[in-house]
């Protein structure tokens, strides 16, 4: 166990390395830099000294350096906790991101929350009562929940709550608790305004999992175990959920890990920018499209890096649920 | 109730099972009547898709969706009162499918071992737990201590603690000849093989004392010494405890082995019944004689081995009259193709189900009219 533990965060390791210098690659592979952008900027208004300054700007960070060397010292910085400087926000990333990240985790654990506790009831109702009237209209919805884009959602959720309700749902705080320190007050106001793109979230991410759910436990619920169990006089719910849906919740868990722990960063960024949320989301795609490439990129690798725990993370549940995948 | 008379615990009258899909309805069932005695096993055999399964599993309603049963199945369940044996009658076939009562008979008077020992286990909890889950359902110990009158023991019962239950799981699988079985106890259904797993199902099935167990073709997974040695141990161990066992099977021999007394099923009847010793030395019905004639036998040469022509008609398109007559070579034009045939007494404690035997066919309307065209 232990010998498996140290040989998946080795290959961790390299997988972050390789990940980090074709990411670094591949923001720099546009033409130009995020100084071009700035010059363009600068000279449209007429600031002559600007040129100037840029030269500054380009090296006080590496940008005239060549790449590979640029990679490097990112990178070797990137290792002691120094993501290295916003070219937007000329600010240091790390504050950026860490500005942040509560409240993504705080969104993706509330959308992943409200998610399970919707789909697995309804999966599980769905397959045991299959082709009944309450699973068609389960399948219907989750079709819809599946088929409807979270942004289109997003969009007609703004539209029906602004134009129609009047309602403040636009980011997570209110004008007067944005910049406010933290008290009861603000996370009440947080709270208010956290469901909108929880449920959100929550719709698109329901249905897929209710499919998923219904489809397993459907398979599951076929196996002679189910009815080995069921000979043995045990009441029907106690089959369904001690026996079936702990066999067929594997694939949720594996799902969990590979999309949940990544989704806290980039789970729905589309979502996150049409109601202007102040998470990670919404900065990493501004941070690409103006080559902003130190945040791009400490973005992207943090991505993987949980892409990464969330596997191992999986693998060990796995192992603890279903003894048939344990290292002998 | 009554005082116990006779030696009946299950009967089975007239029992349909039918299920309506899209392509027609099929008769799983068709009117299927036998009795399972105590302390006997009746052996069932036939074809693939003959009912035999579904039978079993009506005996314990469990009968699968959209299946309907009709008919009666009724349960002789015996228990003590008041220091005498009483006979409850149970008509298991009016029992809630997910109620009280059936989950009591279900696992505690009557268990089940079935075909895949593969897959019966639940994959992610150990033999022991398996068990362990039965005994915690079914059986109950006596609160008094030893030397207290038999009447306070049986009417003060508690449920088994865990240890206790642990102790009579390690306990059933050193009865069915596990080796180990203090450290089995603990191990999964993928560490186990195929006849170990079978033997856990065997130790999960007598771990309740159950008055009859139903084997749905337990050994045809696996391979003919371990099914030799499962045999054996279901013989051992219907000696030392007072059980009924319904064997379900599609091989000859292991009925031959097994049983005391047979039913022949083809097409959800039953076309023969009657002891394992006469049908086996006197077949009467032309599809048992057929079956019988398959059997290779060893040291036999350069003789082709007898087969039955022709499939299983498809149950959406089942043959008039008798069902077998497409198949059958003692086939009698204008009378079996016309003419349901009835079980007939054939001999002493022997039926079959073939107009040969029919005693009552010539007074019968159709025959008339077969008489009259002919």
């Amino acid at each position: 166990m232990v010998s498996f533990l140290i040989r998946r965060v080795f290959y961790a390791i390299i997988m972050l390395i390789l990940v980090s210098f074709i990411s670094f690659l591949i923001i720099n592979l546009p033409a130009g830099d995020f100084m071009d952008q700035k010059i363009a900027e600068l000279e449209a208004r007429g600031d002559k000294s600007a040129v100037a300054r840029v030269e500054d700007y380009r090296v006080r960070y590496g940008l005239d350096k060549p790449m590979l060397t640029q990679y490097w010292i990112w990178i070797s910085n990137f290792v002691r906790g120094d993501f290295g400087l916003s070219f937007q926000f000329e600010r240091p990333v790390k504050e950026l991101i860490g500005q942040r990240l509560t409240l993504s985790i705080l969104l993706s654990l509330t959308t992943l929350t409200i998610t399970w506790l919707i789909a697995i009831p309804l999966g599980v109702y769905s397959a045991v009562n299959q082709y009944s009237i309450g699973d068609q209209v389960i399948t219907t919805i989750a079709f819809i929940g599946i088929g409807l884009p979270g942004f289109l959602l997003a969009l007609l959720v703004l539209y029906v709550a602004i134009v129609i309700l009047n309602q403040d749902v636009v980011g997570l705080f209110s004008r007067e608790f944005q910049d406010a320190p933290w008290s009861l007050a603000k996370i009440w106001d947080l709270l208010k305004h956290l469901w909108v793109p929880a449920l959100i979230g929550a719709v698109t991410g329901t249905a897929g999992t209710i499919r998923i759910m219904r489809g397993n436990l459907l398979d599951t619920l076929g196996q002679p175990f189910i009815e080995a169990a069921r000979a043995r006089g045990l009441k029907s719910r106690r089959v369904i959920w001690k026996h079936a849906v702990r066999m067929a919740i594997t694939p949720l868990v594996i799902i969990l890990g590979t999309e949940a722990f990544p989704g806290i960063l980039a789970g729905n960024i589309l979502v996150e920018v049409v109601l202007g949320l102040p998470t990670i989301g919404p900065l990493y795609i501004n941070a690409l499209t103006t080559q902003d490439m130190f945040m791009a990129g400490t973005v992207l690798v943090l991505i993987v890096f949980l892409l990464l725990v969330g596997n191992l993370i999986t693998d060990l549940v796995l192992a603890w649920i279903d003894p048939r995948v344990r290292l002998e | 109730m009554s005082e116990i008379t006779d030696d009946v615990l299950v009967s089975i009258r007239n029992l349909r099972i039918r299920f309506d899909v899209r392509d027609g309805i099929v008769n799983a069932v068709d009117g299927a009547n036998f009795t399972i005695r105590r302390g006997k096993t009746l052996g069932v055999i036939g074809e693939s898709g003959c009912g035999k399964s579904m039978t079993a599993k009506a005996i314990m309603n469990m009968v699968p969706k959209p299946g309907v049963m009709t008919g009666e199945v009724t349960l002789y369940k015996r228990h003590v009162e008041n220091g005498s044996q009483v006979v409850e009658e149970i008509r298991i076939d009016q029992l809630d499918k997910d109620g009280e009562e059936i989950r009591n008979i279900r696992g505690g008077v009557i268990t089940m071992i079935f075909q895949e020992p593969m897959s019966s286990l639940t994959p992610v909890f150990t033999a022991g737990l398996h068990i362990m889950e039965a005994v915690k359902l079914h059986r109950f110990l006596p609160i008094e201590s030893i030397g207290d009158t038999m009447t306070r023991n049986i009417q003060k019962k508690r449920e088994v603690s865990p240890e206790e239950a642990r102790e009579i799981a390690i306990d059933m699988l050193q009865k069915v000849g596990l080796p180990n079985a203090a450290q089995r106890v603990d191990s999964y259904p993928h560490q186990l093989s195929g006849g170990q797993r079978q033997r856990v199902m065997i130790a999960i099935a007598l771990s309740t004392h159950p008055e009859l167990l139903i084997a749905d073709e337990p050994t045809t997974a696996l391979d003919v010494s371990i099914e030799a040695q499962i045999l054996d141990l279901m013989r051992e161990l219907q000696e030392t405890v007072d059980m009924a066992i319904l064997f379900i099977t599609h091989n000859m021999g292991v009925i031959a082995e097994m049983a005391d007394e047979m039913v022949v099923m083809y097409m959800g009847k039953e076309v023969e019944e009657g002891s394992v010793v006469d049908i086996f030395e006197n077949p009467k019905h032309p599809y048992t004689r057929l079956l019988l004639a398959s059997i290779p036998e060893i040291g036999e040469k350069k003789r082709e081995l007898a087969t039955i022509k022709g499939m299983t008609p498809s149950p959406f398109n089942l043959p008039t009259g008798c069902v077998f007559h497409p198949r059958c070579p003692d086939f009698m034009p204008g009378k079996c193709d016309v003419v349901k045939p009835l079980l007939a007494t054939v001999a002493k404690n022997q039926n079959a189900r073939c107009l040969m035997y029919d005693p009552c066919w010539p007074n019968t309307a159709e025959a008339q009219a077969v008489k009259a065209k002919a």
